[in-house]
């Protein structure tokens, strides 16, 4: 069963693999479109002999076909995934989220799950597939060589009913968190893009990148509606934490590295929504903090639990 | 970025945030009291203390902390000699006590109480009054759509309002106003109410909790009173009559390892009672299972091995016979623990031994050094150095029992180690013997008593209700206009906004008016439904 767990996970990073090729491909096709598209405008508009209009978006419905298939694939592996995760926790008995390989794979799962769900929500165009799917899958690939830890039983301080709740809020919030990390840094490409497009200038790889994304006005709210779903569940996550610390060392907060850091990650999200309702802040600068908060939880899940020593360094 | 100042003042009453501080002229003597105290309690304020807090707390995240580890904070001011005063002087060794940080987070708490008061009267005025008026022109509004319809204007008006029966309607004139959605407002402000009362309920518990350690054999007793205790941490209103009536004995300590020497089970077990007379009852003290006892809770937070060892004397007299054992302090993970025995009640020149315990005893081949390699009883041995001379425990200094001082004592035999296991002795030079007798265990409980718990706790949950309805909850207007138009048509305009998540509103908006359209059916061909971005 162990083993089956550990195929079914590199099945999976190997489908998001191609996947993630799909999206590119499909991105690029879309490109040729879409630069076709505005050309037959313009000529047009030149033929109406109409007033000068330029043509800055328009929407594309390219036979995207590739995208489809790159979709499906994703739900392919989505599928992996999920068995892979739960095929963990049958062989080990117990919850699949009990050391740092473990919650890097459901936290991956949690993420691809975000992406699916706002696509199949209409959200966000799957043209964000390949920005997605690999993080995706550096990170699981990562997880599954570096992290990776043999099925095993859980240390005394891991083994009470609260880390199923605590460690299942807080992979959830971190997957989820992620991913908004992720479309925070795309919108922050797509406003340079366009800021450059504007003006007239040209653009540079990463930045021509923008020319393939989403309408940086749809990146920003699909960032913030990942965030204000997961900002709660981190909340729960952590007072679910302080509880179950009450339980297992008698208080319910000590400054535990692990703890400080979930507390600043926490603290930079709540500058993030307070930013999008504080005049001048709305927009790219709001985006820099969400981008800051994700790297705040990735010091707290990895550099914390590698490098710092503290109560968590169990995990 | 481009509304109308129509849609501004809409919306702008959607939220009730402090408005941004803007020049204002003086106009009393006050008046640049009351300009600091905007300054304070704006949007923008609070934005920047949340920075700093976060900020703040970063160096709390990565260097050594003196409230958690302090062996751990004088090992890195070992290190760097010429950085770690520079960082102590800006006590970032203790930055969650530090002044600065204090400063920051009650600056944020009074910058919270002083901009919450005006918004729950601004929320609780807006709760009892009706929608707003409708804007001029419903057409500039976010979201808006417009057809004729053959009902007559009145009937239209009535027929929207039953449409809109689950939002909040007011009637005036050719125009409806409804709203939904004061919910969000409503959680916002409790999230931050319950995040003043979990800084109360925090506060309490440092004033009036207390915290104590103290390490327990197997076979001995505690007694709840301060001066039982290894390690004590009162609040500054503690009083010592709160601390609970208690006394335990602990029976039996076992903890159970893997193969790979990581602990699986750690269980001590006592027998307990809460007044002196009362019969004492079993109890299972465990990691994640404390044991309750009014207000206070005892937590099993740590473990080692005593060694029972006999002294005795050149002509045979024992010296020291602890069946209790002498607590040998675990340094690593596979418990190779640390062992300080002080003889001194000798007649002759007193005696001390320093040494390691391994529970698991493997020697280095090359080195000949010992160590443990599991964590578990399984070959165990006591390697031991001997002094003589005076322990200097007479002297009325407290030395640590712990530690020796050796400012007094010879080593003996040279201060070769021997390695003793269960059984064996080591005959002294100066005559007499050290015997290691067998092994018992030590167990440190650490007993809390947090009367702001309960607060912190109601606090907790007000948060996350709070968040959750400010975050899921959306909040939003429309109006409906008719107009009566030529003839019998009547023109009906539906305009709506949503200050947060427009998208979601948007397809919300256009189910609603395709609703209201089969209600008042269009009498012509007409303009379809229009949303635009409200950014
Ligand atoms: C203790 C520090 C604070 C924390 C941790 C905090 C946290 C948050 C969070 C997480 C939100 C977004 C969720 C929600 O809408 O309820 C929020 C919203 C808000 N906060 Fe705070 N806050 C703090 C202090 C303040 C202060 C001092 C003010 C007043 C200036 C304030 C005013 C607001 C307002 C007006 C909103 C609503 C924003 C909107 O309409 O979307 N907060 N706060």
């Amino acid at each position: 069963m162990a083993h089956l767990s550990d195929s079914l996970l590199f099945v999976a990073v190997l489908v998001y693999a191609m996947a993630m090729l799909g999206f590119a491909a499909d991105a690029a096709a879309r490109r040729a479109s879409r630069v076709l598209s505005v050309e037959a405008v313009a000529r047009d508009l030149v033929g109406a002999a109409g007033p000068p209009v330029t043509v800055t978006e328009r929407p594309v419905r390219a036979s995207g076909w590739v995208g489809t298939v790159a979709l499906g694939l994703t739900a392919l592996g989505w599928l992996a995934h999920v068995t892979s995760v739960v095929t963990r926790g049958v062989a080990a008995g117990r919850v699949p989220w009990g050391n740092m390989y473990e919650f890097s794979s459901a936290a991956a799962l949690v993420a691809v799950t975000g992406f699916l769900v706002l696509v199949a929500r209409g959200r966000v165009d799957k043209s964000l597939g390949a920005f997605v799917m690999l993080p995706v899958v550096l990170y699981l690939g990562l997880a599954g060589t570096v992290l990776y830890t043999k099925v095993g039983p859980l240390v005394p301080a891991l083994n009470s009913y609260w880390i199923k709740i605590h460690v299942a809020a807080a992979v959830t919030a971190s997957g989820a968190f992620l991913l908004s990390g992720v479309i925070a840094l795309l919108y922050l490409l797509r406003v340079r893009f366009d800021e450059r497009t504007v003006v007239g200038g040209s653009v540079r790889f990463p930045v021509s990148l923008g020319r393939s994304l989403p309408v940086a006005g749809s990146l920003d709210r699909a960032a913030y509606v990942v965030i204000a779903f997961a900002f709660p569940v981190w909340t729960f996550a952590i007072i679910a934490g302080a509880i179950w610390a009450e339980a297992a060392w008698g208080r319910y907060w000590g400054w535990d590295p692990k703890e400080t850091w979930s507390f600043i990650t926490w603290v930079l999200y709540a500058c993030y929504l307070h930013a999008r309702a504080t005049g001048g802040w709305k927009g790219p600068k709001a985006a820099w903090i969400a981008v800051a908060a994700a790297g705040a939880l990735i010091v707290d899940y990895y550099v914390v639990n590698i490098f710092v020593v503290g109560l968590h360094s169990y995990a | 970025m481009t509304t109308t100042p129509e849609l501004e003042s809409a919306a702008v009453r959607l939220s009730t945030a402090p408005e941004p501080v803007g020049p204002q002229r003086p106009r009393q003597l006050m008046a640049p009291v009351r300009r600091l105290w905007r300054q304070l309690t704006s949007m923008r304020t609070a934005l920047l203390l949340l920075f700093l807090l976060a900020l703040g707390a970063v160096p709390g995240g990565f260097l050594p902390q003196r409230s958690l580890n302090p062996v751990r904070v004088d090992q890195y001011v070992a290190k760097h000699p010429t950085l770690a005063p520079i960082l102590d002087r800006l006590s970032l060794f203790d930055v969650f006590a530090a002044p600065w940080f204090a400063a920051v987070y009650l600056l944020l708490f009074v910058s919270l109480v002083g901009c919450l008061v005006p918004r729950i009267r601004l929320h609780a005025r807006a709760l009892r009054k009706p929608p707003p008026q409708a804007p001029g022109n419903l057409a500039r509004l976010p979201a808006s759509a417009r057809w004729e319809t053959s009902v007559p204007a009145e009937e239209v008006l009535g027929l929207a309002e039953r449409r809109l029966r689950r939002w909040r309607t007011s009637r005036r004139g050719d125009a409806l106003g409804a709203e939904r959605g004061y919910l969000r407002e409503t959680g916002n402000l409790l999230f931050h109410v319950s995040l003043v009362l979990l800084l109360v309920g925090i506060a309490v518990g440092q004033f009036y909790g207390f915290k104590g350690t103290v390490l327990v054999k197997e076979g001995s007793g505690f007694a709840n009173a301060i001066a039982s205790y290894d390690d004590i941490h009162p609040g500054r209103r503690f009083r010592q009559d709160s601390l609970v009536p208690l006394h335990f004995t602990l029976d039996d300590f076992r903890a159970t390892y893997g193969p790979d020497g990581k602990a699986r089970t750690f269980d001590a077990k006592v027998h307990y009672a809460t007044s002196p007379d009362a019969p004492m009852a079993p109890y299972d003290i465990r990691v994640n299972h404390p044991l309750h006892v009014g207000a206070a809770k005892v937590y099993l937070i740590g473990h080692g091995y005593n060694v029972h060892v006999v002294v005795r004397e050149k002509d045979g007299q024992v010296a020291l016979d602890d069946s209790v054992g002498v607590p040998c302090l675990p340094q690593d993970a596979r418990f190779l623990s640390t062992c300080t025995i002080k003889v001194p009640e000798t007649r002759g020149p007193q005696l001390g031994f320093e040494g390691a315990f391994t529970p698991t005893t493997v020697r280095d081949p090359k080195t000949g050094r010992v160590g443990s390699a599991h964590p578990a009883v399984q070959a165990p041995a006591l390697t031991i150095v001997g002094f003589s001379g005076d322990l200097g425990i007479d002297a009325g200094v407290p030395g640590s029992v712990y530690s020796l001082d050796h400012t007094h004592l010879t080593p003996l035999d040279g201060g070769r180690p021997h390695i003793l296991v269960p059984g064996t002795s080591w005959q002294l030079p100066g005559g007499g013997s050290i015997t290691f007798a067998g092994v018992t265990e030590w167990s440190t409980f650490q007993l809390t008593q947090d009367p702001g718990k309960r607060i912190a706790l109601v606090a907790a949950i007000g948060i996350v209700l709070g968040l959750c309805l400010s975050l899921f909850v959306r909040r939003r207007r429309l109006w409906v206009r008719v107009r009566p138009e030529t003839g019998t048509l009547t023109v009906v305009e539906v305009g709506g906004l949503a200050r947060t998540d427009p998208d979601a509103f948007a397809a919300e908006f256009e189910e609603l008016v395709s609703r209201l359209r089969s209600d008042i059916p269009p009498a012509a061909p007409t303009q379809a439904t229009s949303t635009q971005e409200a950014e």
